[in-house]
């Protein structure tokens, strides 16, 4: 009895004292991720890449601690904002960090315009329509949409590859529109066509039969899949027999993909794709941030190097630190602060620098590369080319950008001029 | 009775209905073995495209088959709707990887993915479903909560990665069938249709499971006792048999079914977070469809799903979510028991 008394006593001072060294209360910063369903795996490592930024600056942003709230998500735009809901109204964070996937940028988008007292920052979701239109006042986003990672495919794939039509396969929803749309403008303009779309559910696991349906009389498919859908389709195109070229999508060619468990990666070597990063650049600044992705994870816990979901999320932490940082983590102007600092940040960020345009959408660097053979036997992205200052228009003038209209199954049309 | 005569009957009592089935049949026979001519490639497209549906959604049937099978079953026996099997496919795929993985037999896979996933199946029936017999809702909200654990324990320990099972070299790659899909134009030959083996392998495996599943329940003691436990377990039980065994023993068989399927699942599509949830769902409207209970509506249900996906997928994407949930629908709709269920 005594000695757990002196016990409880002890601990007592022991919080006593950890309360009064710590210069303010921690800051809370809410994380939306994809933790279930068929983004478990992309979802997991946005979160790594969160931790590492936060691993870097000792997890302090402005002079407080931070205090993580995970929110999973399943990559429907309800979830996200079930469990957007849950982190502000019941957890009270200040910052929230997420979403992960296209439509549930978009449903967060609205849900932001409700909640003026936070500040939103985009974790990698890719759908156009969340800063294109109607754009929200506390939503920031740091990395490019869709389309702009598309930027360069279109160009590469009809002059260097030679590819003269293509079909697309994609799954259904918000984000795969826009990729499609970035390669279709790009390569249209070119002088390339795009004879067939096909589009299949997010969360297709038996790909037989669109398999058989792909035409066979273009010169390559692009395949714009994701996660387990990917690593299915793969498969399965595999003990078809598949022989055409391939064109992949952002996350299609994504380390999430191309470290899966298996021989169905192996059919998208030599693939080219387009994004926001490539896995083996050498570029000094992106060296170190693999290098301190590697060192704040063990190597069962992580990818060989960071994947662009862990890319994103890192992005986002660091921009919100900086800004924390210059404004000594004070939020008591209702954000105002925080907010001009994030809109007017040039953020100097291992794939390039990235600054955002009036609409807080982000305007940097994309990176066209191919698939290959690492040592050790894994496979990543090898840079192929590079494109800076890719804005949310992709260059063409924004009345002529407007008149093409919103990404959808079957927009934009394939014309030479846009 | 004979098949023959099962045939003669029905359309004895039923003249316009066989009528209309015989046609049906014909018409698909044809559509099957002939070379289509230019109107129908127009309205319906490609020969190919059709019958690789057809084809993809039998031997995705056939998978169904093997998770659902094993559910009917417990829940036939034991009126309990066990909603944790999703989790004992799952456990089985990635069993079976590992299992090939570590030892580079893919057909070793099988036999241990069934022993471990029974053995679990085994400690459910044991630990759980024993405490709380007859307690309909009780149970199942307990394999609710079992499913939830074993979905993050899985997580836990091998994360969200795809896994994805590689078949041995005999059976991966497409094989070419004897259906002719068109004639080359330059030289007049006919084109024949490739199809991947693995699949073919996977349907033979699936109708080898219902057909010795049928003799087992049909021409054994046991099968005998099971039937009996499934029509009234109680006088069963009244007669001396020891029940608790034939419920551990079918529990057992009808786990390991569904870890054999989680081996299958892997080696076609793939192992992940939430295949579990899918393929709960995949089994409970196939049993709704095909008759809480009865193997051979299993066996129907399956085989009505997987080509309602395939065909949706191909002929009405856009839809091809909801054509199954429709056919669900249509069945409890006219026989609210299931196809081949008994009221």
């Amino acid at each position: 009895m005594k000695k757990s008394l002196i016990a409880a006593s002890m601990l007592a001072a022991g919080m006593g004292f950890s309360t009064t060294s710590m210069a303010a209360d921690p800051l809370k910063v809410g994380v939306l991720a994809t933790l279930e369903g068929t983004y478990t795996a992309l979802g997991e490592d946005g979160v790594r890449g969160l931790k590492t930024a936060l691993a870097e600056i000792k997890n302090q942003m402005g002079g407080r601690d931070v205090e993580l709230v995970i929110g999973p998500t399943d990559a429907s735009p309800d979830s996200a904002v079930r469990a957007a809901r849950k982190i502000v109204e019941q957890d009270g964070v200040d910052i929230v960090i997420g979403p992960l996937s296209g439509s549930e940028g978009i449903a967060i988008r609205d849900y932001s315009k409700t909640q003026p007292g936070v500040t939103f920052i985009n974790g990698i979701s890719g759908a156009q329509e969340t800063t294109y239109v109607e754009p929200s006042e506390n939503f920031f986003r740091f990395n490019m949409d869709g389309a702009q990672w598309s930027a360069g495919l279109g160009d590469y794939i009809y002059n260097e590859k030679g590819y003269r039509s293509i079909a697309t396969v994609g799954e259904d929803y918000s984000f795969v529109y826009t990729q499609v749309f970035g390669l279709v403008t790009e390569f249209c303009a070119a002088g390339g066509e795009v004879t067939e779309r096909l589009w299949v559910p997010l969360g297709t696991k038996d790909f037989g039969s669109i398999i058989a349906a792909l035409p066979d009389d273009v010169d390559a498919i692009y395949l714009g899949l994701g996660g387990g859908d990917a690593v299915n389709f793969l498969n399965q195109y595999q003990q078809a027999g598949g022989d055409a070229n391939l064109i992949g999508g952002t996350i299609m060619v994504d380390g999430t993909v191309l470290n899966s468990k298996g021989d169905a990666k192996n059919a998208l070597i030599g693939t080219p794709s387009a994004g926001p990063q490539a896995d083996t650049w050498d570029d000094p600044k992106w060296q170190a941030y693999v290098k301190s992705y590697q060192d704040t994870f063990a190597p069962e816990d992580r990818f060989p190097s960071p994947s662009l979901l862990a890319t994103g999320y890192y992005n986002a932490g660091h921009a919100v630190a900086q800004c924390m940082d210059k404004i000594d983590g004070d939020l008591s102007d209702g954000h105002a602060g925080l907010r001009s600092c994030l809109s007017s940040l040039e953020l100097d960020a291992p794939n390039g620098k990235i600054t955002l345009d009036e609409n807080r959408q982000a305007i940097g660097t994309n990176f066209v590369s191919e698939v290959v053979e690492v040592e050790g036997g894994g496979l990543a992205t090898k840079l192929v080319s590079m494109k800076e200052g890719v804005n949310q228009t992709l260059g063409i003038d924004a009345a002529a950008f407007a008149k093409i209209g919103l990404p959808s199954r079957d927009a934009p049309e394939c014309k030479t001029s846009y | 009775m004979t098949g023959v005569a099962i045939v003669r009957e029905y359309a004895s009592k039923h003249p316009w209905w066989a009528a209309i089935i015989g046609f049906g049949a014909i018409v698909l026979l044809w559509m099957v073995f002939a070379l289509w001519p230019a109107w129908l490639i127009d309205l319906i497209g490609k020969k190919k495209i059709f019958l690789s549906a057809l084809f993809n959604g039998i031997t995705l049937g056939g998978l169904y088959f093997l998770v659902a099978s094993g559910f009917t079953l417990i829940f036939g026996l034991m009126r309990n709707v066990n909603l944790a099997h999703g989790s004992l496919y799952l456990l089985g795929g990635y069993v079976g990887y590992f299992v090939s993985e570590w030892t580079g037999y893919w057909l070793l896979a099988f036999p241990v993915a069934f022993i471990v996933v029974g053995f679990v199946g085994a400690l459910m029936q044991i630990f759980v479903f024993r405490r709380m017999e007859g307690q309909d809702l009780r149970q199942t909200l307990v394999t609710i909560g079992l499913s939830i654990v074993f979905a993050d324990l899985m997580l836990w320990s091998f994360g969200g990665d795809f896994f994805n099972i590689s078949p041995p070299s005999w059976l991966s790659g497409p094989v070419e069938t004897f259906f002719a899909t068109g004639v080359k134009r330059s030289s007049g030959e006919l084109i024949f249709m490739k199809y991947p083996v693995v699949r073919l392998a996977i349907f033979v495996a699936s109708v080898v499971v219902g057909v010795l599943m049928w003799l087992l329940l049909n021409r054994t003691r046991v099968g005998m006792l099971i039937r009996a436990g499934v029509d009234d377990r109680d006088m069963l039980a009244a007669t001396g048999v020891r029940i608790q065994l034939v419920f551990l023993g079918v529990f057992i068989f009808g786990a390991g079914l569904a870890g054999i399927a989680g081996v299958v699942g892997g080696t076609f599509q793939s192992v992940a977070p939430g295949e579990d949830i899918r393929f709960l769902l995949a089994s409970l409207v196939v049993v709704i469809v095909g008759g809480m209970g009865s193997i051979s509506g299993a066996a129907i249900g399956a085989l009505i799903v997987g080509l309602a996906e395939q065909f949706g997928s191909v002929y009405f994407p856009t839809y091809a979510v909801v054509l199954t949930f429709l056919i669900m629908v249509l069945v409890l709709a006219f026989r609210p028991h299931g196809l081949m269920g008994s009221s």
